[in-house]
């Protein structure tokens, strides 16, 4: 066997040759490693942030919802059926310990309009302890009292962005009226901003109101139901479990649910928030990275064709080197080298491209992006391997074909 | 010892249930510094003769030795390395690597004999200039003539400084005044360096320049005479 820089060296040579060929060839890789790394990091970057934004709404924070149960994922219809009371509430707010406040939170979307313009958004119904539970503050202008929700009044906390979109940037929106659905709203107080929540939504895109006037006058009507769902925040992160446990058995009593019935309700805490949305969104990490990979073998496979073509091609030359005395395995080792040159060259272009495209998707929708070095030096491996794989077969042909027929070759 | 030794070589080829002797029970000795010429119809086995010699093919029965050395019992790598170091093959239709620099032609079998860089640009320089193209190092094949191609041929033949040279129709793609300068510098390369030349052709002319002509028919040699030093 010849050096390895020489066979480097002839293999380079021959790739020079034809250069249109060997960069078409080289960009089926660069495509298939660029996707590879482009989806892989934006999948990531999803799930970071989804569960950098659940975490930080709070860990010892439960949610209880109507309906039906949770088991591994969510279940459909949950919600769709009321079965929690404001009765439930004021116990779980008194005869648990575990406990330290509750808050519901009703939601709808409806425009909201000001002197000069409309905006649509979510309209939030919420108590008072929404706020400490959601650790959410306001940055001007005054809370939501007690007496606000007792009386019904028709007074409003705005979101950042609502503020923007119907104030501007540097007005105060603290005194405005604003109307929903007829109803005039006085905006006593403007809240931080919270950014985006896990699945993209901008959570300061919304207004909130007492759950009293909301279920008058928004969505729901008096009833004995709460018209959405129990945000809880437990006495510390410790006894979420607890707390939920805790959570479950009063309702049930208070539901008067036999043994063998389900729950008629479900509790969920962040974490387990966090888990199912992250598994969801690897699922799908996964299935787009097995396209991206799909795209690499295609790559491969095209790797595969032009060394096929080249071997036929340079039948003739094969004959040459072996008359002059190449051994079988110079000849294997010089096209081995020339598809893993393809291949890694390809790779190479292929991860900052990726890396570039990702930074790219970033900047324009938003989001992140985490390129780490081990998926970078995976999609490197891979597109060597894809080299090694694809290019053993045609460089196995070229070693073991005979040099007088090669030499003959027209 | 004989240079190349033939004894009952015979290559056979079948096709479904019919064989065919391409070589038949070849007995041939040439000595070291021998210039040789084979002549024959086609069909005749000249090629095959050739390819035994060159140790491109394998006898089907019989004894081939190069150099003292059993072709038959050879791996593929050890012809292969027997190749580079014995054997410089010339093409009628040249065969040198396209859209490569004659330098890099030449150094070609040089590589193959894992022969250091600086060492290989030297031989092949020298090579270039033995047979007249010093000047032409970085041109490649298609700013060649057909003449000076085949120069080129033969440094490469002659770069790793192999005792045999095996010309297979040389002059068959060029014409008679290049042809016949081809032939004067083989016929040098015998006379001044001792290397022997096998050479083989259908043109009489061509093969006159031999010491010794060969004449097959059938895969039999029928023929072998050897004409007596001219002086020149």
């Amino acid at each position: 066997m010849i050096s390895m820089g020489e066979t480097l060296r002839v293999g380079l040579q021959a790739l020079g040759r034809n250069k249109m060929r060997a960069a078409l060839t080289a960009l089926g890789i660069i495509i298939g490693v660029a996707a590879v790394i482009c989806m892989v990091a934006m999948g990531e970057g999803a799930q970071a942030v989804v569960r950098k934004q659940i975490e930080g709404a709070g860990t010892n924070v439960l949610m209880v919802m109507s309906g039906s149960s949770v088991g591994g994922g969510m279940r459909g219809g949950m919600g769709s059926q009321p079965t929690l009371t404001w009765d439930d509430l004021r116990a779980m707010q008194t005869e648990l310990a575990t406990v330290r406040a509750a808050a519901p939170q009703a939601r709808t979307m409806s425009q909201v309009v000001s002197d000069t313009t409309t905006w649509t958004t979510t309209i939030f119904g919420v108590t008072p302890d929404f706020f400490p539970i959601r650790n959410w503050a306001i940055v001007r202008g005054s809370p939501l009292t007690a007496s606000d929700q007792a009386g019904a009044a028709k007074n409003l906390l705005i979101g950042q962005t609502v503020a923007e979109k119907l104030f501007g940037v540097s007005a105060d929106p603290v005194g405005q009226i604003v109307r929903i659905r007829n109803a005039p709203y006085t905006v006593i107080g403007v809240l931080d901003k919270k950014g985006q929540a896990g699945m993209g939504q901008d959570q300061d895109d919304a207004v909130f109101i007492p759950i009293s006037a909301y279920s008058t006058r928004v969505q729901g009507g008096l009833s004995k139901f709460i018209p959405g769902m129990i945000y809880v925040s437990a006495a510390s992160s410790d006894l979420i479990d607890d707390a939920k446990r805790d959570i479950e058995s009063l309702l049930r009593t208070r539901h008067r649910l036999d043994l063998e019935q389900e729950n008629d309700f479900s509790v969920i805490s962040m974490s387990e928030m966090t888990g199912t949305l992250t598994s969801a969104m690897s699922t799908m990490t996964t299935f787009v990275s097995s396209i991206a990979f799909v795209s690499l073998l295609v790559g491969g496979i095209g790797v595969m064709n032009i060394m096929l073509v080249s071997v036929t091609e340079r039948t003739r030359e094969i004959g040459i080197r072996m008359a002059v005395g190449a051994q079988p395995g110079d000849i294997l080792a010089q096209f081995l080298v020339e598809a893993l040159v393809l291949a890694i060259i390809g790779g190479t272009i292929g991860v900052l491209l990726g890396y570039g495209a990702s930074a790219l998707i970033v900047a324009r929708f938003g989001g992140a992006a985490s390129v780490r070095p081990e998926i970078v030096l995976l999609a490197l491996g891979v597109s060597g391997l894809v080299g090694v794989i694809f290019g053993i077969y045609p460089a196995r042909k070229a070693s073991l074909l005979d040099p007088i027929e090669a030499l003959r070759y027209e | 010892m004989a240079l190349v030794e033939l004894q009952q070589v015979s290559r056979i080829y079948r096709s479904g249930d019919t064989e065919f002797a391409a070589l038949d029970q070849v007995d041939l000795v040439i000595e070291q510094g021998e210039f040789v010429a084979i002549t024959g119809s086609s069909g005749s086995g000249k090629s095959t003769l050739m390819n035994i010699i060159g140790c491109l093919d394998r006898p089907s029965s019989g004894v081939y030795q190069l150099n003292g050395r059993d072709a038959a019992k050879l791996t593929r790598v050890e012809l292969a390395q027997l190749r580079n170091q014995t054997i410089g093959f010339v093409f009628q239709s040249f065969n040198l690597l396209p859209r490569t620099a004659a330098m890099d032609n030449v150094e070609l079998p040089l590589i193959y004999a894992r022969i250091p860089a600086a060492e290989r640009h030297r031989r092949a320089t020298e090579a270039l200039e033995r047979v007249g193209l010093g000047h032409r190092r970085q041109h490649l094949p298609s700013q060649l003539s057909g003449g000076q191609q085949q120069r080129v041929a033969i440094a490469r033949a002659i770069v790793s400084r192999p005792p045999l040279i095996l010309a297979d129709e040389p002059t068959g793609n060029l014409d008679t005044t290049t042809s016949f300068e081809i032939m004067k510098l083989l016929t040098e390369l015998c006379r001044k360096e001792g290397i022997t030349v096998v050479l083989v052709t259908h043109e009489q002319d061509i093969a006159n320049f031999a010491q010794r002509q060969l004449v097959l028919r059938d895969g039999k040699i029928i023929r072998d005479e050897r004409k007596p030093e001219k002086l020149t």
